[in-house]
């Protein structure tokens, strides 16, 4: 049988994704560059080729709202945000997670205002870390696809049921068409069963749910949800091979990693821009250079272990990222720093902040970062945040 | 609503020995739990509860001690009418049958911080029956003033002194802003006015699709009155014309309480301690207020 393929943005294969998972809920509100994976949704279900119900939500706050409580009352639910929207919803993703209600998001990555920008960073979700909900972060509009499917299993597991945020760069992704192949609709029920939950409300057991808890109880609450964010490794990396058994299709669990075996110097990346990074590494390989990268998928759980194991042999490292912690550094960079610091890895660190707002991260960009990378672990002094291709002249 | 008229009314005689809303914190005299209780009881065990952050959730719901039977849940304080279209719509798709939503919100949950969700939820046409009840203040968090707090009313934030004597503004017309969406039913009720409030309920209950109810209820630690007078309290508001009964069905407004003469507004507001510090030319304002509002209702309502 010919695998079927189709000519879609990354937006689009959300859609069909989220179709193909089979929700009884949608509830979403527009936002650029999020609005055309709800309007295809919207197109599904009203062609009747997604038996849903669609819900117009006035705001991204009763978006969420809207979706706990379909998922209160034990239906598979979505959303979908981005940038300002994914904000005013901050309060229902603490509350979502904490009632351990298994929705899941699509993200699409964009710049936080001011200044306004509909165009892409990873601001908005990376404020988000501590909300409760694990976060994926893809790469092209094929793993998008796919790990809308691999998200409705991770986030329902019996083990997790936490809520779920896939990430896309906004435009990169959401926007740009590629050839992604479509899954079977028989493989995808195979792979991923009908919601089951006992945190539901019904009739035959009636509960009160959403309580408020005492100083007696709440660390407990908290330690369970923390041990249900850590249950997810397992989770997602079963799926991650169930997934490839089914469908062909591997990504390797919490974190990929391209040439990164014998590296002297390493990238550390998150999202779309891992594809350019690559190139530059068979460039920059076939010219002698020991460059390599390893991109992280999951920002939580967040693969400590795996990062430790994969830049053991390194001289220097880079975590290059489309964010900042004003006043500090990038958050990314934070997290990864912190898990190398556990087992004593004192090479240089360095942080590339960049991509803001939707500027190009260029192979030029970085070809320099490997330079610089390589000239730092042969003794020269650097700063650790270095804000890569500014247009305006520092003093630093 | 011919379907209505071939049901049982529930009246004090045959309404259930049931309880679903029992065991709770609330004070003495709420008359928020009585709205709750009495509404539970008329739309029975098969009722998803929705109430977001505020004096019901904080007494009904601390684990381990749940207060509701019915299935319950507290919601984010402005997203009641959101989780609870969340909730119809999701039973609705997993084709759970023979069932009904209820949110329960209190006057700042509705008319400040829940409007918006609230006006959603009615604009999609959700199965739901959103009551609020009114006690004319943020009583969760210590009686701060709301979009419903009265004119002249003393509040924690609107404290009477001598340059400004408590809430210096009027009630939202909230009755008015729902049916404004023309919705299928809304109406006022009071807990002074039990049975009509029962009737109001049973009927928004037939209703398929979103239906509201705001009722009076009274706060006797807000209000400042003896807890053994808050049904006579919230009947006196009624009786005085600060509060009205009145119903929107089928594109019209309709008073179902047309009193000819009110009750006394001082005697009303005398019996307060929010209200001790108006002067006689406060309440003379109150009564110019009332009487504007209760000539526009009659002229533009009750016109059949």
């Amino acid at each position: 049988m010919s695998k079927k393929r189709e000519f879609i943005s990354g937006d689009e294969a959300v859609a069909i994704g989220v179709k193909l998972s089979r929700p009884h809920v949608i509830a979403a509100y527009p936002i650029t560059p999020q609005t055309i994976t709800v309007e295809r949704l919207s197109e599904m279900v009203e062609r009747g080729e997604l038996n849903a119900e669609y819900m117009h939500v006035e705001s991204e706050h009763s978006a969420i709202s809207a979706a706990m409580g379909a998922s209160a009352v034990g239906a598979r639910t979505f959303t979908a945000s981005s940038s300002q929207g994914l904000l005013y919803m901050t309060e229902g993703l603490h509350y979502a997670s904490g009632g351990r209600f298994p929705v899941v998001m699509m993200n699409a990555n964009r710049s936080v205002a001011l200044p306004w920008s509909i165009y892409g960073d990873q601001r908005d979700s990376l404020s988000l870390l501590d909300s409760g909900w694990i976060q994926v972060y893809v790469e092209d509009a094929q793993e998008a696809l796919d790990m809308m499917i691999q998200a409705f299993r991770i986030a329902e597991h019996p083990d997790v049921l936490t809520p779920m945020m896939v990430n896309l760069d906004g435009f990169i992704l959401t926007h740009t068409y590629e050839i992604v192949e479509i899954p079977e609709q028989s493989q995808v029920d195979a792979f991923l069963p009908p919601f089951q939950t006992p945190n539901k409300m019904c009739f035959d057991n009636p509960k009160n749910m959403g309580f408020s808890s005492q100083p007696n109880d709440n660390t407990e609450f908290k330690y369970q949800q923390n041990l249900a964010v850590l249950n997810a490794v397992k989770v997602l990396e079963q799926a991650d091979t169930d997934f490839a058994a089914m469908f062909g299709r591997k990504y390797n669990g919490m974190v990929d990693e391209y040439q990164s075996a014998d590296a002297e110097v390493l990238l550390v990346t998150l999202g779309s821009v891992t594809g350019t990074v690559r190139d530059v590494v068979d460039e920059m390989r076939a010219e002698g250079h020991k460059v390599g990268v390893i991109k992280i998928r999951y920002m939580r759980p967040f693969p400590e272990e795996q990062l430790q194991n994969l830049t053991a042999g390194a001289k220097a490292i880079g975590v290059l990222e489309k964010d900042i912690s004003f006043g500090y550094e990038g958050t990314v960079y934070t997290n990864v720093n912190s898990a190398l610091a556990k087992v004593g890895n004192t090479v240089p660190k360095l942080n590339f902040v960049g991509g803001l707002g939707g500027r190009d991260v260029s192979k030029a960009d970085i070809r320099n970062m490997f330079l610089k990378l390589q000239r730092v672990a042969a003794g020269e002094a650097y700063k650790t945040v270095d804000f890569f291709n500014l247009n305006v002249e520092t003093n630093e | 609503m011919s379907s209505a008229n071939t049901l049982t009314r529930i009246t004090p005689k045959n309404i259930t020995d049931q309880e679903f809303f029992y065991g709770h914190k609330a004070c003495a005299g709420c008359g928020g739990s009585l709205a709750v209780r009495l509404a539970l009881k008329v739309l029975g065990e098969r009722t998803y509860a929705a109430f977001p952050a505020g004096c019901m959730a904080a007494v009904g719901f601390i684990y381990p001690q749940m207060a509701f039977t019915n299935n319950a849940i507290i919601t984010t304080f402005p997203g009641v009418a959101s989780m609870a279209s969340g909730i119809a719509v999701g039973a609705k798709a997993l084709g759970i049958q023979n069932f009904k939503t209820v949110a329960f919100a209190g006057d700042g949950g509705t008319a400040d911080i829940g409007l918006q969700a609230l006006s959603g939820m009615i604009d999609r046409g959700d199965d739901v029956l959103y009551i609020c009840y009114d006690n004319e203040a943020y009583m969760n968090t210590g009686i701060q003033k709301s979009g419903l707090t009265p004119f002249g009313t003393q509040t924690t934030t609107t404290p009477a002194g001598k340059n400004i004597h408590g809430s210096k503004t009027q009630k939202k017309n909230l009755f008015e802003i729902i049916a404004a969406h023309d919705i299928p039913y809304a109406a006022t009720a009071s807990i002074g006015y039990p049975q009509d409030y029962i009737d109001k309920v049973q009927k928004a209950a037939q209703v398929k699709g979103p239906a509201f109810i705001h009722v009076y209820a009274s706060c006797p630690t807000g209000w400042g009155t003896p807890t053994e007078t808050s049904v006579e309290i919230a009947k006196e508001a009624v009786d005085c014309g600060l509060f009205f009964l009145a119903e929107y069905e089928n594109g019209d407004y309709r008073l179902t309480r047309n009193p000819k003469q009110f009750a006394s507004v001082a005697d009303y507001l005398k019996k307060q301690g929010r209200f001790k510090h108006l002067s006689d030319a406060d309440i003379a304002s109150i009564e110019a207020h009332r009487d504007h509002k209760w000539e526009r209702m009659r002229r533009m309502w009750n016109h059949q």
